[in-house]
């Protein structure tokens, strides 16, 4: 009896084992590691509060608040089968805090033909029954007068403008809004999927994605902070500018294991 | 394996098992929740306990006796409490608070209300306390306050009659220590829950706003005008503080560096955290040095009074003309509504 005993739990040890590596060896997490540059140069959180970037327009400004969200990670296969993961990331690059971002599940190794994220929430996630307490304790929501939701980003700052004094600036992006009040019109989404390109997964890669700040100020429209500084929130205008200027803002910058 | 093994093993099986018993015997105070309001629950991450010092029936108790007991003092006649009145949201009318032999301090006490949802945990006006617990060790020693040393303090509690005692029955142990005592005190202010005002109300649907509170409601919510949101919550955050250090433009030069002073970098010069605006009805004067006697000179700075700096906050809207510039009717309201967020129960009970 005892030796029966002995063999069956010695098989399903095995049998145990031989799972866990199957599982090992074919399916993996994913990070997502986000560095942030102005054009070539690296750009963290000791590079800010002092003037020391120029942007297309030619103005010097310094950034003393940046932080995003994305969601909804997702992976094409080469089926063009989307597996998506969903949930979300909110990117302080003034704390230092979640630049490195593992969404909870695992995908299985192999050749992707694209990978993709949401800047931002799109309008599902943004609304969605009960909020995000997490987003909400950290003043990331949006006043319902102003469309509700979440912003996508929060980037301020000082630049010098036209008469030689430092001057604040609001670069807040969320959902365009017009007919600020109780009843709010939407005349475009503004949140946008950001394409990564192929990628190869292996074992717990790494996936490095570089915002490019200089960007938001440059195509494909020269941002001219004398005029759009602050106040952005219900100027849908702007808010479609900062839109058509994210398109470019994000790359891959490498895949490591 | 053979018999003898399996005596051995039994044998340490059976004291493993009396060991246990013998925990289960111990003493241990009654672990107490916070009572978390609806619209905390519904909105707002967790509160922070630290596993270190959960709250208990009895350490709550204990702390709350200690926030009002004078012996705290290096001459027996101040508490916490004095300068942090109950009727006032846990803060002081005076400017500045006396400290024991009158000398007084540089910033105005802060209300003490919803502690525990400070996320980042730092405390004071220049956050230089990390945890509660840390915080409540300052004012005992500090020559502009109590005036004390924790030698002196602890030796009175310890020959006091019942502290001995109340020690025991909240930590297990009648040896009484600093970390003790702050210990209590920050498990009885973590208890110290604000959230029953008339806009708690009306946000549960159980109160309707004026005319004039709805539109200093909007106010306070639009970007074009008081852009009140980005560092003081909102209906969504309704803590109505970020708790986080801003420059909101008080002065030119800074006479007092805040948070630089804590940090040593300049950028955090005249930097404060924001406060709460909950229960402002209650607690005047305003900013970190009182200067401020009420909320209509309050909005003025933020309306007409902003001082340019180099760390002045880039939220601050309009520095160069002074500010947004509201219109007296939008000033009004926007009073209106801040009184709004008095919680008359958090004061009376």
């Amino acid at each position: 009896m005892k030796k029966i005993l002995c063999l069956i739990t010695i098989t399903l040890l095995l049998l145990r084992c031989e799972s866990d590596a199957v599982s090992a060896n074919t399916q993996t997490n994913v990070s997502l590691n986000f560095v942030h540059a102005w054009e070539d140069t690296p750009v963290t959180n000791s590079d800010f509060n002092s003037i020391q970037f120029t942007n297309e327009n030619g103005e010097q400004l310094s950034i003393e608040r940046l932080r995003y969200l994305i969601s909804n990670v997702t992976f094409t296969t080469a089926n063009n089968e989307n597996l998506v993961f969903n949930g979300y990331n909110l990117i302080d690059v003034t704390n230092n805090q979640n630049l490195s971002f593992t969404p909870t599940g695992a995908i299985p190794l192999g050749t992707y033909n694209n990978v993709s994220f949401i800047f931002g929430f799109n309008n599902e996630d943004n609304y969605i029954e009960g909020g995000y307490p997490d987003l909400n304790s950290a003043s990331f929501n949006v006043p319902g007068m102003l469309g509700g939701g979440y912003h996508y980003m929060q980037f301020d700052g000082k630049f010098i403008n036209a008469t030689n004094e430092a001057q604040g600036f609001n670069y807040h992006a969320i959902r365009a809004v017009e007919n600020i009040g109780e009843n709010p019109t939407f005349p475009k989404d503004t949140f946008f999927k950001v394409n990564l390109g192929a990628v190869t997964i292996t074992a717990n890669t790494v996936l490095t994605i570089e915002m490019n700040i200089a960007e938001w100020f440059k195509t494909p429209n020269r941002w001219n902070l004398n005029e759009l500084n602050q106040m952005l929130m219900p100027n849908a205008d702007a808010q479609i500018m900062m839109f058509e200027n994210g398109q470019n803002v994000f790359s891959l910058k490498s895949v490591n294991e | 394996m053979n018999k003898r093994h399996i005596h051995i093993a039994l044998v340490l099986a059976f004291i493993c098992c009396a060991c246990t018993n013998e925990r289960v015997d111990t003493y241990a105070p009654t672990p107490i929740s916070l009572e978390i309001p609806q619209l905390f629950q519904d909105n707002i991450i967790a509160p922070v306990i630290p596993s270190n010092n959960p709250l208990t029936a009895e350490g709550v108790a204990l702390g709350k006796q200690l926030f009002f007991e004078p012996m705290l003092s290096g001459n027996n006649t101040q508490a916490c409490a004095d300068c942090h009145n109950p009727q006032h949201a846990f803060t002081d009318i005076s400017r500045f608070s006396d400290g024991i032999d009158g000398s007084l301090g540089n910033r105005n006490a802060m209300p003490l209300f919803n502690l525990a949802w400070n996320y980042n945990e730092r405390f004071f006006w220049d956050g230089k306390s990390f945890s509660l617990e840390h915080q409540a060790f300052s004012p005992v020693t500090d020559p502009n306050e109590m005036k004390s040393s924790w030698s002196e303090v602890t030796q009175k509690l310890q020959q006091d009659a019942n502290y001995p005692t109340l020690f025991q029955q909240a930590f297990g142990t009648s040896q009484i220590d600093s970390i003790l005592v702050t210990k209590a005190i920050a498990q009885f202010e973590r208890t110290l829950i604000s959230a029953n005002s008339k806009f708690d109300k009306f946000l549960l649907g159980e109160a309707q706003l004026t005319p004039e509170e709805q539109n200093g409601f909007d106010v306070f919510m639009d970007e074009a005008r008081g852009d009140c949101f980005h560092c003081h919550g909102s209906d969504k955050n309704p803590l109505w503080t970020d708790n986080a250090f801003h420059n909101n433009g008080l002065d030119f030069e800074f006479t007092d560096l805040g948070l630089g002073a804590i940090t040593g970098d300049p950028a955090d010069n005249g930097k404060f955290r924001s406060p709460s605006l909950r229960n402002l009805e209650f607690t005047a004067p305003y900013m970190h040095d009182g200067r401020f006697n009420t909320l209509e000179d309050v909005i003025n700075h933020y309306s007409e009074g902003l001082k340019p700096s180099s760390t002045i906050d880039p939220l601050m809207k309009k520095v160069a003309q002074g500010g947004v510039g509201l219109s007296e009717k939008d000033k009004a309201d926007l009073i209106a509504f801040l009184l709004t967020l008095s919680d008359y129960e958090f004061i009376e009970n």
